[in-house]
């Protein structure tokens, strides 16, 4: 299968829940071409509300209907939703537990032309850091179409954080989807190698360049970043002894930062993150800014060595 | 569950509310006076004489909802709350205390309260929300609004305007509580508001301009809405006095979140007697 935008997997399935589900509403701000939000517009006009270019407006007006009983489908780009409307995700949202599902297109680096303004490296954070909010990651298409049908299925809010950019398509619809439950994609014994979205087939990758020079990495799509699944990577630190995190996002506040909280008071072993480190990104492609960002299979291969030497000192 | 409408009745309501804002700030140490006492009419008015509720089913379906968009005026909000019978006035002395249900802004802890608030500006889009889904369920329930006149300063106010306009929704009546005083000082000082009506009716809301302190204008303005707004959203531009009822805090910004000592709350219930 060619690799596909997890957008797609989002506005293809709440299609087919709009059609089960007459609750389900939403209510946008101008981006819903881009988000893949207006399949559903086209099919349940009814159902679908503009505001305009006013993303506080959406948020605030989505509570109210939620309060109304109606399962409520927000949508825009991850930093114009988490940074522009961020009080009202906080009080409208999580403050008042309402039932709304913040879904962002967009996230990432992988944005690409339009440079730093565009491109969201903050959101995982200013999300996980809500009471209420509950945080999810998929790793491709089919698994998108998954989160949306399980966010819509439990009450409360949800923030999904999907791409525009093709990506691989890693699981299918057999393979299993629970909230709060990190997916192993491959075994190894030496390192654990973290990784949510995109960087999930990185990791893979990753551990490839890795077998060759005899280090065995285990992979985990981490789809949920909250609530994160701390079994498993108690778990993982036990068996591999190593861990290295990986994100198309800030180092501080995202899954790096979830997974140290759970290790480093569980049980701590040597930790090493991918990420941006705290700088904005820039216009290019999204090959190049990925390898320029050091957010490469390679980049991980080099970090995960750097793990396990820590771990032989 | 409309309660009969006697002028004089209300406006012994209104002093015994406005002794209550007094007492449950002095009690408290700390809360917001001025904006409460302001505010007094308009939602003794609207809980007594307007509101279809039930305060022993405060999550009854049918009900009108309001918003208190302004949050930091509980004081005024939980006493015309208990004294239409949603809680035991024994709650008061647990006013701004750990585990109260009285929380220091307003909060769906306390039964009659429908939304968390507190942030300024949020008020109108939820009450939107609520009117759009009233729409789409086809039941007959109308939305209200209470906002600061320095809250409407917040850009958030005005895009809900725009959508209240362009979504037909003619069950929401917002109210201004033009009070004149912010914190810092006079409302049209710091950031003019005016022309308010002009720029309300501009948003495309049928505006009634009142005095938001005369019982009988409240009452009047509430009467006409869902009467003369077909297709279009229904403001009250109240005009009030911070403070009202009690001389040395009227216009005072000074008032605007602080507590009166015991002295002081002698001599303010001295003028309210």
């Amino acid at each position: 299968m060619k690799p596909v935008a997890t957008r797609d997997g989002f506005g293809e399935e709440l299609v087919r829940l709009g059609k089960v589900n007459d609750k389900i509403v939403m209510v946008s701000a101008d981006l819903e071409d881009a988000t893949r939000a207006e399949y559903f517009k086209k099919e349940f006009p009814g159902r679908f509300f503009s505001v305009g270019i006013a993303e506080q407006d959406m948020v605030g007006t989505a509570a109210g209907l939620a309060l109304q009983g109606f399962t409520v489908f927000i949508n825009s780009f991850a930093v114009f939703m988490t940074n522009r409307a961020y009080d009202m995700l906080r009080m409208d949202v999580c403050y008042n537990n309402t039932n709304v599902k913040v879904i962002c297109t967009h996230a990432g680096l992988t944005v690409g032309e339009d440079g730093a303004s565009a491109q969201s490296l903050e959101d995982l954070a200013l999300m996980r850091v809500l009471p209420n909010m509950r945080v999810i990651c998929p790793v491709d298409t089919v698994e998108a179409a998954k989160a949306t049908k399980a966010i819509s299925e439990q009450f409360g809010p949800f923030y999904l954080r999907l791409s525009r950019n093709a990506v691989p398509v890693l699981t299918d619809e057999k393979t299993p989807f629970e909230i709060g439950k990190g997916i192993v994609m491959r075994e190894g014994k030496d390192v654990t190698l973290i990784g949510s979205g995109l960087m999930v087939s990185e990791s893979l990758e990753a551990a490839e360049i890795l077998a060759k020079q005899g280090i065995q990495a285990k992979v985990i799509n981490m789809h949920t970043i909250k609530p994160i699944d701390k079994d498993l990577i108690i778990k993982s630190a036990k068996e591999t002894g190593a861990i290295v995190t990986s994100e198309e996002h800030q180092m501080a506040g995202g899954l790096g930062s979830a997974v140290a909280e759970v290790v480093v008071q569980n049980y701590p072993v040597p930790m090493e993150m991918v990420a941006v480190h705290d700088s904005f990104g820039e216009t290019g492609s999204p090959d190049e800014l990925l390898a320029k960002y050091g957010l490469r299979a390679v980049n991980i291969a080099d970090t995960a060595k750097k793990a396990v030497l820590r771990k032989l000192k | 569950m409309q309660n009969c409408c006697d002028i004089n009745a209300l406006k012994q309501k209104a002093l015994l509310v406005r002794q209550e804002i007094l007492e449950l700030t002095n009690m408290a140490g700390s809360g917001h006076p001025g904006g409460s006492l302001s505010a007094v009419e308009i939602l003794v008015a609207l809980y007594d004489c307007q509101l279809r509720h039930d305060p022993k089913n405060p999550r009854w379906p049918g009900r009108d909802m309001v918003i208190i968009s302004k949050g930091h005026v509980s004081p005024v909000v939980y006493s015309v709350l208990a004294n239409a019978g949603y809680f035991s006035k024994d709650e008061y002395k647990k006013y701004r205390k750990l585990g109260g249900i009285l929380q220091g802004h307003v909060t769906t802890k306390t039964p009659g309260v429908e939304f968390n608030t507190g942030s300024l500006g949020h008020g109108l889009a939820v009450a939107n929300g609520l009117a759009i889904g009233a729409k789409l369920l086809k039941k007959d329930q109308k939305m209200y609004c209470l906002m600061g006149d320095g809250e409407i300063q917040e850009g958030s106010v005005w895009e809900a305007a725009m959508s209240a306009a362009q979504f037909k929704l003619d069950n929401v009546c917002a109210i201004v509580d033009y009070n004149k005083v912010q914190e810092n000082g006079m409302v049209n000082d710091i950031m003019n508001l005016e022309p308010l009506k002009a720029k309300w009716e501009s948003f495309g809301w049928v505006v009634a301009e009142i005095d938001g302190n005369k019982i009988e204008e409240v009452l009047k303005a509430y009467q006409d809405f869902g009467k003369i707004n077909a297709g279009k959203p229904y403001v009250i531009i109240a005009n009030t006095i911070k403070g009202k009822g009690v001389s040395f805090m009227e216009l005072k910004s000074a008032w605007h979140g602080k507590a009166p000592n015991n002295e002081q709350l002698a001599a303010a219930l001295k003028e309210l007697s």
